[in-house]
């Protein structure tokens, strides 16, 4: 095979692009700017690490199923733990998202950063109603009666449909589960190619040095 | 277990909610807390010396 059949090969384009914008030091970097020294920062990786004890707890839950975890001590504790892991991620996540929203991060190129980040925060709450619904007790009887006539009056309720139970738990456990963590995957390869937003002082001092 | 017990005694969960409404907005003690927490940790992330701050200014 020549050298210019190899280079038109799509996997060659795509791992020279691949390598291009994210080499491994942009990857998986040794050090970050001064400013990132800051609580404000650490508030994302809080938001991953619970999303990482959410699905942990997630998975067991589904091993062991709904009689398990209303009717044993473990599976009550496991079910709490997966409750409180939500409540810490969106703790979490919402004072993030605050505190991005103030360094307006989209700036300099990282539009798909916020972007990814608004889509994963507005997934994660589907994941939340949908959780709800699927707890298979009388809460969540009451709550999906209650959320039928909302969702019926946008006409979604024909493919939506909160009484069925087996649909919500298929979302719930299946379709925003993947969606979360893939766009929190993409949410943080795009961190690593932008680079964390710099203070306003800090860009205000880049564009003068230049 | 007993010690587990004890705190949860302290929130009782079998009564009814508790619910603060002003005009037409109408939430939750409950989550009325954890918005309040959730802007008093903001506020302490923002003010808060970071462990080693100092130190990478200084080596800049």
């Amino acid at each position: 095979m020549s050298t210019s059949e190899i280079d038109r090969q799509w996997t060659t384009r795509l791992r020279r692009r691949v390598e291009g914008k994210l080499p491994p030091e942009k990857l998986l970097p040794d050090t970050q700017p001064t400013y990132v020294s800051s609580w404000i920062y650490v508030f994302g990786i809080a938001t991953m690490c619970s999303l990482g004890v959410v699905i942990g707890t997630g998975c067991i839950l589904a091993l062991r199923g709904p009689q398990w975890w209303h009717g044993s001590d473990y599976g009550h504790f496991i079910n709490s733990m997966h409750l409180w892991s939500v409540e810490i991620f969106f703790f979490c996540m919402v004072i993030h998202l605050w505190g991005k929203f103030a360094m307006a991060a989209w700036r300099g190129g990282r539009a798909l950063t916020w972007m990814t980040g608004v889509v994963t925060f507005l997934v994660s709450i589907g994941a939340g109603f949908t959780g709800y619904v699927s707890q298979s007790n009388f809460d969540s009887q009451w709550i999906s009666t209650q959320a039928k006539d909302g969702i019926n009056s946008t006409g979604a309720g024909a493919y939506f449909n909160v009484l069925n139970m087996g649909q919500m738990l298929m979302w719930h456990i299946v379709l925003l589960p993947l969606g979360a963590i893939v766009l929190t995957g993409m949410h943080v390869l795009m961190v690593r190619i932008k680079g964390v937003v710099p203070p306003f002082e800090e860009e205000a001092e880049t564009e003068v040095a230049q | 277990m007993a010690f587990l017990l004890s705190f949860a005694a302290l929130v009782p969960l079998n009564n009814l909610g508790h619910y603060v409404q002003w005009h037409f907005l109408e939430i939750s003690v409950a989550n009325l807390m954890v918005i309040v927490l959730m802007i008093i940790t903001f506020v302490v992330a923002l003010l808060a010396p970071f462990p080693g701050r100092r130190r990478r200014k200084e080596n800049r």
